[in-house]
């Protein structure tokens, strides 16, 4: 396989790549939207992110990759193995990033009969699909507007209950499947479906650099990479072990950062203000606060953490009318003004 | 040695023959060609010769439009798989022809899932299968001969893929014998470039500053673009001999690839220049119609050039080569181009269109695959193989059970065969239609329909833009006023497009209605040569006052507009007359009735009506 792009030498783009950081150190804020032009290198930077991640514990022979630690949200493979011995076997694995090609039906998604062991053995077992594949990792999907609907349908329910319950064939199969969600898109190539953008923590607009210094780094560096990826990688590997420690110390440090009331507050006006829908808003915004605070090595979450995430938690959750939306990042930035100018 | 004539049209082919040979020396990492041409004999000798250039190894493939992805990608080897009872990989065409070239006639029809899947895999340099229980990942390298035969100005080839090829050639202008000649006298040119581009020590050269900077310059957004230029520049080096690319070498790639690009001309820096540096260009222009006999003469005048540049102090330096690569791709920006670009100053740029071919809402076989359901395969409904093999496993043991208990009563002696299934077993594929709509709104922006009625008029459209959004459909929006009807907005789903179309338009002027409903006209038929169903929403009092010329004159504006009208209902295109006058007017109720078209009067309430009406209407 092709070797990724080092995440650190991805030229400017800091909002993606902090969003993308940000959703690592703590999953269950949800997921990245990435919308912008073509040639801004989304997919190199979700792909370079597969490359970063440190490596996790699973359980040997799982087909989930469930976390040994876990005491929920098992699958049933590890709880008959939990009751049988104390100790279970485990390993490192590396996250799993998995694509989400174009053209996937539903059976390779969701899992499906065995048919080798049905028409072999006769019998009914449940070969599991690419939402098994990414069981605590991240779901990619290129071109987000073009995704199938049923599929969408799939996608949304699965993303909102962390589980995947299968139904089909004779089948009755639960399994956990938690994951990020990472989709990137082209605005001007369709609308994505409320539902589904409400699904997605947080959201950033990418375009390519404006400045002849920042294009022509772009250009070689990638040139660099085409002529020498193994030089190239090695060249970059020290800053991208910084990363990988920064990620793995901030995913240590999130349970105990501490978010004081005036900046949960701070939060809930902004909001407010804002009118976002639901309170997912305020949710989204309170967790990548926290996972912020974790990844710059604080022990507790400032004004100043809220102010730098609540554009990328905000920005997509602004619509109720669709036609009203031209200038989302700027209403957010002038209720950011507002609201943190006290 | 004969000398061509420096003129436009050999040059253009001179070029196009360069970036074919390129192309075929190494096909995937320069993506492609986009060939614009009519299909004819001049194309027939360029694709020829192309062939002719290709390695014994590289196959060549045609890729028809209406390829489906278990054959693109790959899929279930249907045989094998019945045969075996396990899911068996059949390649596909993408991976059979690893190295090749794929030539793709009528691209600019090709479907959008199409493009985004050519695309991945030039990204990716893989493909993956994930579908019908077949799990599997590919290497894939091929290069893309995108034809391109639009002639309408709508038709466009898919932009992602554009983004992605390097270079893009236009052969409509080129007479036969010219293209012949060019043909013929290949190796000759290429000669006398190679010749022209032998490097003088010139030092190192920073090829991806220049052609960065003549990108943005250009105005050329993406940076794949330059990228591509610099592999461009590279392989031009290789192929004449060196390792490094030269300032030379650059400016040629700037040509090919950049100019083609241009969305602008760059800002002139002739007036800053001192004539030190106005001389040094001239002679190096003279240097890029680099296939010119008389090149050779060229090359001590750029030895001497580019000495008297080196004592130049260094912070020149690099503005001279930025400079020689802004004008060679200045110097090849299509003659045309330029005209259009003048003239678009301000124009917005034509939407996406790049569709599939006519048609056919036929049931049960076109449209978004959605699983399968119990069913006989047969007219047009496909077999889900998969399906139909998961529902028969759980009865094999006991069917095969019963078939063999059954044989050794009559007293066969049967094998076992490795399915038996039964009718009820059966899966065909459902395919969800796409009875897609596009709501052409036709906006009467003039003076006769005052201003708070227009502002109505948008408010009224709104609503009917965020029905449109509900419902998936598109919206392509008309405004006419004056002595022009314009289409302001192209078919399009994305509704933050819409606002925007909507947002500046002004009101004033007579009516030119004749030509509004032209305009629809035209609009519809190109929705339906997409295979979409239009619908045509006119705004207006009725008032004619302009006809087509640009005269006023009440009675012939009027008679155009009749006439116009009839001509939309011959296309029997469904229509809706919402009439903007205070009262219920005459003219209005004509025109609806002349283009078979429903009437209504705009109220002066929020129109909540309106929209349901609209809705209503395509639904039918």
């Amino acid at each position: 396989m092709a070797a990724a792009f080092p995440f650190s030498a991805i030229v400017g783009q800091e909002e993606m790549k902090l969003a993308m950081l940000v959703t690592t150190v703590d999953p269950t804020i949800g997921g990245v939207l990435v919308f912008g032009d073509r040639g801004t290198g989304k997919s190199t930077a979700v792909r370079a992110l597969a490359a970063i991640l440190p490596k996790m514990k699973a359980v040997v022979g799982c087909p989930y990759g469930c976390d040994p630690d876990a005491t929920r949200s098992v699958c049933d493979f590890c709880k008959t193995l939990k009751k049988g011995k104390a100790v279970v076997k485990t390993h490192l694995v590396p996250v799993p990033v998995v694509d989400l090609p174009l053209g996937v039906t539903e059976d390779r998604v969701v899992g499906a009969l065995d048919l080798e062991r049905a028409l072999g053995d006769g019998v009914k077992a449940f070969e599991p699909g690419l939402l098994a594949k990414a069981n605590r990792g991240f779901l990619y999907i290129d071109e987000v507007n073009l995704l199938e609907d049923h599929i969408v349908d799939l996608l949304i329910d699965v993303a909102a209950s962390g589980e995947n319950v299968v139904e089909r064939e004779g089948l009755s199969v639960q399994h956990p499947a938690r994951f990020v969600l990472v989709g990137s898109g082209n605005p001007e190539e369709g609308e994505l479906r409320p539902q589904l953008l409400d699904r997605f923590g947080l959201s950033v607009d990418v375009k390519t650099p404006q400045d002849l210094a920042s294009r022509i780094d772009v250009v070689k560096r990638r040139d660099a990479f085409e002529r020498d990826a193994d030089a190239f990688i090695e060249l970059w590997k020290k800053e991208d072990n910084k990363i990988r420690r920064k990620i793995a110390s901030g995913r240590e440090r999130l349970e105990s950062t501490a978010l004081p009331d005036s900046v949960l507050e701070k939060a809930a006006e902004l909001c407010m203000k804002l009118g976002t829908d639901g309170l997912r808003g305020e949710l989204t915004l309170m967790r990548a606060a926290r996972a912020l605070a974790a990844l710059d090595g604080s022990s507790t979450v400032t004004v100043n953490h809220l102010r730098s995430i609540a554009p990328m938690a905000l920005r997509h959750r602004l619509r109720r009318n669709p036609l009203d939306d031209t200038a989302s990042g700027t209403r957010v930035q002038r209720a950011i003004d507002e609201v943190f100018a006290a | 040695m004969k000398s061509l004539p420096p003129d436009a049209t050999h040059e253009t082919v001179r070029d196009a023959l360069i970036a074919a040979h390129l192309f075929a020396a190494s096909p995937a990492p320069l993506g492609g060609l986009a060939i614009r041409a009519h299909a004819g004999p001049v194309r027939d000798v360029y694709l020829e010769w192309i062939r002719s250039q290709l390695a014994p190894s590289q196959t060549f493939r045609k890729l028809p439009l209406s390829i489906q992805d278990d054959r693109l990608i790959g899929g279930l080897d249907l045989a094998a798989t019945l045969h075996s009872g396990k899911p068996v990989l059949h390649p596909g065409l993408l991976s059979e022809m690893y190295g090749g070239v794929l030539a793709v006639p009528m691209a600019e029809r090709m479907p959008q899932g199409l493009a985004a899947r050519l695309a991945s895999a030039m990204d990716l340099g893989r493909v993956t299968i994930q579908r019908d229980g077949i799990s599997d990942e590919t290497p894939v390298s091929f290069g893309l001969l995108l034809l391109d035969e639009s002639v309408a100005d709508d038709e466009r080839l898919p932009p992602e893929l554009l983004d992605r090829i390097a270079f893009r050639v236009d052969l409509t202008s080129i007479p036969l014998s010219v293209m012949r000649q060019a043909v013929q006298e290949f190796p000759e040119a290429f000669s006398d470039l190679a010749l022209s581009h032998a490097a003088p020590d010139e030092g190192p050269v920073q090829v991806i500053d220049a052609l960065c900077s003549a990108a943005l310059a250009l105005g050329i957004d993406s940076l794949r673009a330059s990228m591509m230029a610099a592999r461009v520049a590279h392989r031009i080096a290789l192929q004449l001999g060196r390792s490094d690319a030269s300032l030379l070498d650059a400016a040629l790639a700037a040509r090919l690839v950049l100019s083609p690009r241009a969305t602008r001309l760059p800002v002139s820096a002739e007036a800053n220049q001192d004539p030190a540096d106005s001389d040094a260009s001239s002679p190096e222009n003279n240097a890029d119609d680099s296939a010119s006999a008389s090149a050779s003469e060229d090359v001590p005048n750029d030895a001497a050039n580019d000495t008297s540049e080196d004592t130049a102090p260094p912070n020149q330096l690099p503005d001279d080569m930025e400079e020689l690569v802004l004008e060679a791709a200045k110097a090849a920006i299509p003659a045309g181009l330029l005209s259009q670009l003048l003239a678009n100053q301000g124009r917005i740029a034509k939407g996406s269109s790049s569709g599939k071919s006519g048609a056919l809402k036929k049931g049960g076989h076109r449209g978004r695959p959605m699983g399968s359901r119990v069913g006989l395969p047969g007219g047009h409904q496909r077999l889900s193989v998969m399906d139909t093999l998961r529902a028969a496993a759980p009865w094999q043991r006991m069917r095969q059970a019963a078939a063999s208990k059954e044989a050794r009563y009559v007293g066969h002696h049967v094998l076992p065969s490795r399915l038996i299934i039964r009718s009820e077993d059966f899966r065909i594929k459902r395919f969800k239609e796409r009875s897609e709509t596009t709501t052409i709104f036709a906006i009467d922006a003039s003076g006769s329909a005052a201003l708070h009625r227009l502002a109505e008029a948008k408010g009224a459209i709104e609503l009917l833009l965020a029905d449109c959004y509900v419902r998936r459909d598109q919206v392509a929006v008309i405004a006419f006023r004056g002595r022009q009807a314009e289409v302001i907005l192209p078919p399009t789903r994305s509704l933050v497009r819409a606002k925007r179309g909507l947002a500046g338009l002004p009101g004033g002027g007579g009516t030119p209605l004749s030509l509004a409903i032209d305009a629809c006209r035209e609009l519809a038929a190109s929705v339906v040569r997409k295979g979409e169903t239009p619908l045509v929403v006119m705004l207006t009092d009725g008032k004619a006052n302009i006809t087509r010329d640009g005269q006023t004159g009440r009675e012939l504006a009027q008679q155009e507009a009749r006439e116009a009208a009839h001509a939309l209902a011959m296309l029997g295109v469904g229509a809706m007359v919402i009439d903007t006058s205070p009262q219920s007017s005459d003219l209005a109720r004509e025109l609806a009735a002349e283009m078979h078209a429903r009437y209504m009067l705009l109220p002066h309430a929020a129109a909540t009506e309106l929209s349901q009406a609209v809705r209503t209407m395509s639904v039918r």
